[in-house]
């Protein structure tokens, strides 16, 4: 709590600073560095990474859930989509990556308030400010968009929406921030290429807390609550896939070979994941399943996110296997061990995956690509470090979690009415029906 | 008048219209349906999550034939249909009132 009203007072501070100097001249205008390569590899990317929440998420999301809930689900990524942006703009930014205080950013550019054509932000010099702000923000909206895969088919769309809007607040803000935007874990030298704390572990520890608070679907275990259609679901793999081209090629902030090595180790890992995944239903089950297939291919995805910049292409091939056999035992006997509904899997596929890729990092972290070695260049200090990024990861996420559904929940019901669950979310929250 | 109502596996669907048509019956309704009878489900596992479907997909062809041809439609159908698989089906005959051809107002018999 001392962290909170810390941050409380230089929030205060902050805002009256930013009022009396709303038109200052912007920190950041060296405008020679901007390299029309990077900003055109960038705004590729950035397009990429919006599209894999709409509609790569989107699909892969609502394939899985009911008939019922198939627009509901959909609603949820978009609604991320929409607010996140907006928020991004006012305020997310800014307090994420401007300004180098360990905690948070400054308001600097409240609304974008000074940036100008040709500034840069110091984290990505040879593009344009505006492009690193949008860039950021695809990544801030698809990790909002995550966290709603664990209470999918039951949660109430307006708790949803507010809860949302907190969370990007209290958690993510300051996440990014201390990874990427100058705060202390970048500090301490935590290596997090593209995500798997601000993003992969972030949403999964959420997802967790909230399926856990808000409780398991009625007739789970007892009823049919099989996937509407899964190649909905392959078709939004396949955009999350290509999508992550961006992801992690796009997290190198520039046209060159540290983007193509960390798009190899993407791939890979992908593909790697997908046939381990598919391997062992093969073995445990005598039938290779699709979903465990597409499953595998997320697994991949996800774990190999903060590696990707940092090691060898073909340890891509060893994170993908190590991802799917762990995320296939935490979303099979895990889940079942602790009785918990995460729907669709979001702790169990990007928690446990990006906890392991963050850990699998410090192991395999090679210096001539990266600039940072790992255990196996015989740099076990950075397995510490890594150690350190995910309790504080762990905490931070799950404890604003828990008391932003407490605080919500206070004003609104976390979940729909038992009427309307059984009833379906499409109609009962949106009023409309897949025919 | 009679009213054929026959269940059978979705893959015997054409050789049933052949068989039909062969002998003069030149209408019929199909519903895609769910059911089972002495076949049991299967088991449908989603990552970790077992569900056991005790309903299989069927077919519900519905064809409306004079008293007389009623029999042999049905010998028909049963031929056509039968895999000697469980699950293969059954069909089920019932009176008609009436009939009725909306485009033209013929009744009964000149309706079928």
């Amino acid at each position: 709590m001392g962290a909170l009203s810390c941050r409380a007072a230089r929030l205060a501070a902050t805002i009256n600073l930013a009022a009396i100097s709303s038109f200052a001249t912007p920190a950041f205008a060296e405008t020679s560095e901007i390299s029309a390569a990077d900003t055109a590899w960038m705004i590729v990317a950035t397009a990429l990474v919006l599209m894999m929440t709409i509609p790569g998420l989107a699909l892969f999301y609502s394939g899985m859930v009911r008939k019922k809930n198939v627009l509901a689900t959909m609603a949820q990524s978009l609604a991320a989509v929409t607010i996140i942006s907006i928020l991004w703009v006012a305020f997310g930014y800014s307090l994420a990556f401007v300004g180098d205080g360990p905690w948070l950013g400054t308001l600097d550019r409240w609304f974008l308030a000074g940036m100008t054509m040709d500034g840069v932000n110091s984290a990505a010099k040879t593009i344009p400010e505006s492009l690193f702000m949008l860039y950021q923000m695809t990544f801030a909206i698809i990790t909002v968009a995550l966290v709603a895969g664990s209470v999918a088919d039951r949660m109430r769309f307006s708790a949803y929406l507010l809860f949302s809007i907190g969370w990007f607040m209290f958690v993510y803000v300051p996440l990014a921030h201390w990874v990427w935007g100058g705060g202390f874990l970048g500090a301490v030298g935590v290596l997090d290429f593209a995500g798997g704390l601000v993003v992969h572990l972030s949403a999964g520890i959420g997802g967790l807390v909230a399926a856990k608070m808000i409780g398991r679907r009625h007739g789970y275990g007892t009823e049919n609550l099989s996937p509407f259609d899964l190649s909905l679901a392959v078709m939004g793999t396949g955009l999350l896939w290509v999508g992550w081209f961006g992801f992690n090629g796009g997290s190198a902030l520039g046209a060159n070979s540290r983007a193509v090595m960390a798009i190899i180790a993407t791939h890979l890992a992908a593909c790697a994941g997908a046939l381990t995944w598919g391997g062992i239903e093969w073995t445990i089950r005598r039938k290779p399943s699709v979903l465990g297939m597409i499953s595998g291919a997320v697994a991949g995805l996800g774990t190999i996110t903060p590696a990707s910049g940092f090691v060898a292409p073909w340890h891509g091939i060893v994170i993908g296997v190590i991802a799917g056999l762990v995320c296939f035992w935490a979303c099979t006997w895990l889940k079942h061990r602790f009785r918990y509904d995460d729907s669709l899997d979001v702790f169990g596929v990007h928690g446990i995956g990006g906890m392991t890729g963050i850990l699998l990092a410090g192991v395999f972290a090679t210096a001539s690509i990266g600039g940072t070695s790992g255990l196996i260049e015989g740099n076990p200090q950075q397995l510490l470090i890594q150690l350190y990024g995910i309790a504080v990861t762990l905490l931070w996420s799950g404890g604003v979690t828990y008391v932003l559904l407490k605080l919500v929940s206070a004003f609104v019901p976390l979940r729909v009415s038992r009427e309307h669950e059984l009833e379906g979310l499409d109609i009962s929250q949106h009023g409309e029906a897949l025919q | 008048m009679k009213l054929v109502v026959a269940i059978i596996k979705p893959f015997k669907l054409d050789e049933v219209r052949q068989a039909l048509t062969a002998i003069g019956v030149s209408g019929m309704t199909v519903t895609e349906v769910k059911g089972y009878g002495r076949q049991k489900g299967h088991t449908e596992i989603y990552r970790g999550a077992e569900y056991v479907v005790n309903f299989l997909p069927k077919l519900r062809i519905e064809i409306a034939v004079a008293s007389n041809l009623a029999d042999k439609a049905v010998e028909v159908i049963t031929s056509s249909a039968r895999t000697g698989q469980i699950g293969d089906g059954k069909i089920f005959v019932t009176p008609i009132d009436h009939a009725l051809r909306i485009r033209t107002g013929e009744t009964d018999s000149d309706a079928l």
